[in-house]
């Protein structure tokens, strides 16, 4: 039967073109703004690796000022220290660790007509490949003896093997950075993780990085850091020795912990560090360490604006006036079938058979709905675009997900606005219907 | 197989009382032709409705091969409509945007029948009414006296008990209507009990049986003054 009341849905908007295209676009306007907002929200909230996002953790320690607090309590610094970056690193307690920091070189390409152009860096660790899943196209991430020895070794991104190298493979050759020589050992493939949990001190939604080098190479030779950084009391002293010394946090610092156990294990060894180093004369706050899993940093951290939230509600109620327009169309067209529901009452359908033929009928202007909400919902997210460019641009895409959500929330929509319409279609007397027609 | 005992239809509002039959008692018995007559508003329509289980009435007691069906459900009388209860209205009342196998084929749909079994039904009764080849043609491609026969083509589909009909010919000029008449009595010469209300005493004659009603109530079998009465008036 369902295919036969599919049927007479169809001929039954077919009937009424322009109570029909008047419903399906009270929805689809309906549709299209939410969408828009669920999309931005949806994305903006996504966990950006689903895979592992519960073994990965933000170390965050907190060395910050005393005299610093907010309504009473103390907020966690969201960055590390070098001293204590190092300290982590040079123990190893974690599965896997990575520091890493924000920065930007300068590529000179071989071609003697192309200009030198800047490229967006992170100075990270040989761990940072596998522990963050980053997809590989050509050669791999460099390796723990890299870090150690300070090797010129530098992974490419897509776009930039394809500026640089043409999209070869260029695993092996060189690139120049800052006037030096860099071995490329691998070049990654599509990599724009949304949000950029790795690092949302310095933009949630910002592009991933052009290059990766290796942390201890922009040190040794002092690359400028483009992140943020900041600093509760200064240095002692002047230049760069004294800032790595300095209680200056410019430094993310993530751990793997496969466990429960292991992050127990951790925490103990971040406690113990502290203590160590309060010993020292660092650390004035009281002892609070934390360890936020991807979803939990991301909430800590607030990465779904509370302005999308509200223009998300806004956006729902519209649906909802565009429901209760529905619900009046709705009414009218199935009370103007009063004739055709109580022939068919009184050649056998029951109630329960008219309900469903309805509601199909109202799920297949959901559909209708759906599809050009969705085309809206495109045109939303170009506005968006266009509004705000590229800051948003990882934002305001559309993908399997939403599509599905917005067809299955048009339908279910039409439905909810079909059942008041449709319940009272099926209370038409029948006899009263046969002799008017 | 009919048997109405006592059935009061009272249509009620908030400032009056409309008492549409009264003490109505009836007996039809299988392979009847039944022609009910009666004034307009003496409540032959009511009749029909109550007949065809398409009203509840206010008293008394319906029993339909030998079954009471003053209680029954919602899903169990649409289904006894369904099976025992073909109807045939005077303004056909055919689904315009369904060509006529569509049309035959909507009381089969509820009936659950596979495709096959409906093609099969849908061929057979439109070949029975003369318009097999036509099945792919709209209601309004059609003449009047086509539209009706395509109305009883769905009545009789689901091989129905009883066939009842409300004013079949009212919309009809009276060599359509004769035709139609021609088949009504052909079908019920096949078996099927048929109750026909009708305001034309010829159409009344061609029935074995006549009901008279009055003011709610059965009169009497009608005779044939009141037959012309109803005819003048």
């Amino acid at each position: 039967m369902f295919s036969y009341y599919l049927k007479l849905g169809w001929l039954s908007i077919r009937r009424n073109p322009l109570l029909s295209i008047l419903m399906v676009t009270a929805i689809a306007v309906g549709i299209g703004a939410s969408m828009t907002t669920i999309t931005v929200n949806y994305i903006m909230g996504g966990n950006p690796i689903p895979q592992k996002s519960d073994e990965l953790f933000k170390v965050q320690l907190d060395n910050w000022d005393p005299n610093d607090q907010s309504e009473g309590e103390y907020e966690l610094p969201e960055q590390m220290t070098y001293l204590d970056a190092m300290a982590l690193m040079r123990d190893r307690k974690a599965y896997r660790q990575v520091a890493s920091n924000r920065s930007g070189l300068v590529l000179e390409p071989q071609g003697a007509d192309e200009l030198p152009f800047s490229v967006d860096t992170r100075n990270t660790w040989a761990d940072f490949f596998p522990m963050f899943d980053l997809p590989f196209v050509y050669g791999s991430g460099w390796d723990d003896t890299a870090d150690r020895n300070l090797e010129r070794v530098v992974v490419l991104s897509k776009e930039i093997n394809e500026r640089v190298f043409g999209g070869e493979d260029s695993v092996g050759r060189s690139v120049r950075l800052n006037g030096m020589d860099f071995r490329v050992v691998g070049v990654l493939g599509e990599f724009q993780p949304v949000p950029k949990f790795y690092d949302v001190t310095n933009g949630a939604f910002n592009e991933a990085e052009e290059i990766y080098i290796p942390f201890n190479i922009a040190v040794e030779y002092e690359f400028s850091r483009n992140g943020n950084t900041s600093c509760w009391k200064p240095s002692d002293g002047d230049g760069f020795e004294a800032f790595l010394n300095s209680e200056c946090i410019w430094i993310q610092f993530w751990a793997e912990l496969r466990n429960a156990e292991e992050k127990q294990d951790y925490m103990a060894y971040l406690n113990a560090h502290v203590e160590q180093q309060k010993a020292l004369g660092r650390f004035p706050r009281p002892l609070n360490n934390r360890l936020s899993d991807v979803m939990e940093w991301m909430k800590d951290r607030e990465v779904v604006d509370e302005d999308a939230q509200v223009m998300l509600g806004l956006s729902l109620l519209f649906l909802v006036v565009c429901l209760l327009n529905t619900i009046g169309l709705l009414l009218a067209k199935f009370m103007g079938k009063s004739g055709d529901i109580g022939l068919r009452r009184a050649l056998g359908a029951s109630r329960s058979s008219l309900f469903i033929q309805h509601m199909i009928e109202s799920g297949l202007i959901g559909l209708g709905g759906g599809i050009l909400g969705l085309g809206l919902t495109w045109l939303g997210l170009a506005g968006i675009k266009m509004l705000f460019g590229d800051f948003v641009e990882n934002l305001a895409s559309l993908d399997w997900v939403m599509v599905l959500t917005a067809i299955g929330l048009a339908i279910f929509s039409a439905l909810l606005a079909g059942l008041y319409p449709t319940w009272r279609a099926c209370r038409i007397a029948p006899a009263s219907q046969l002799k008017t027609q | 197989m009919l048997s109405m005992q006592n059935i009061s239809m009272v249509y009620r509002t908030d400032l009056v009382e409309t008492h549409a039959l009264r003490e109505f008692s009836l007996e039809v018995k299988e392979g009847d032709f039944v022609s009910v007559t009666g004034p307009s508003g003496s409540g032959k329509t009511t009749f029909l409705n109550i007949a065809g289980l398409l009203e509840k009435f206010t008293d008394g007691r319906y029993e339909l091969d030998g079954r009471d069906v003053s209680a029954l459900s919602d899903t169990e009388s649409s289904a006894v409509r369904n099976e025992k209860i073909g109807f045939i209205f005077q303004s056909f009342n055919l689904i315009p945007d369904l060509n006529l196998f569509d049309n035959v084929d909507v009381p089969l749909r509820y009936r659950g029948f596979k495709s096959a079994e409906r093609k099969r039904r849908i061929e057979g009764v439109l070949d029975t009414v003369g318009l097999a080849s036509r099945m792919k043609h709209l209601p309004s491609q059609l003449s009047g006296g086509q539209q009706q026969r395509v109305a009883i083509a769905r009545a009789l589909a689901g091989e129905p008990r009883f066939l009842l009909a409300d004013e079949p010919t009212g919309n009809l000029d009276s060599q359509m209507a004769m035709s139609v008449m021609e088949l009504i009595a052909e079908i019920n010469r096949g078996g099927t009990t048929i109750i026909m209300v009708t305001h034309d005493p010829t159409l009344a004659d061609m029935a074995s049986r006549n009901v008279h009603i009055r003011d709610g109530r059965v009169s009497d079998i009608a005779t044939d003054t009141q037959l012309a009465e109803v005819a003048t008036g």
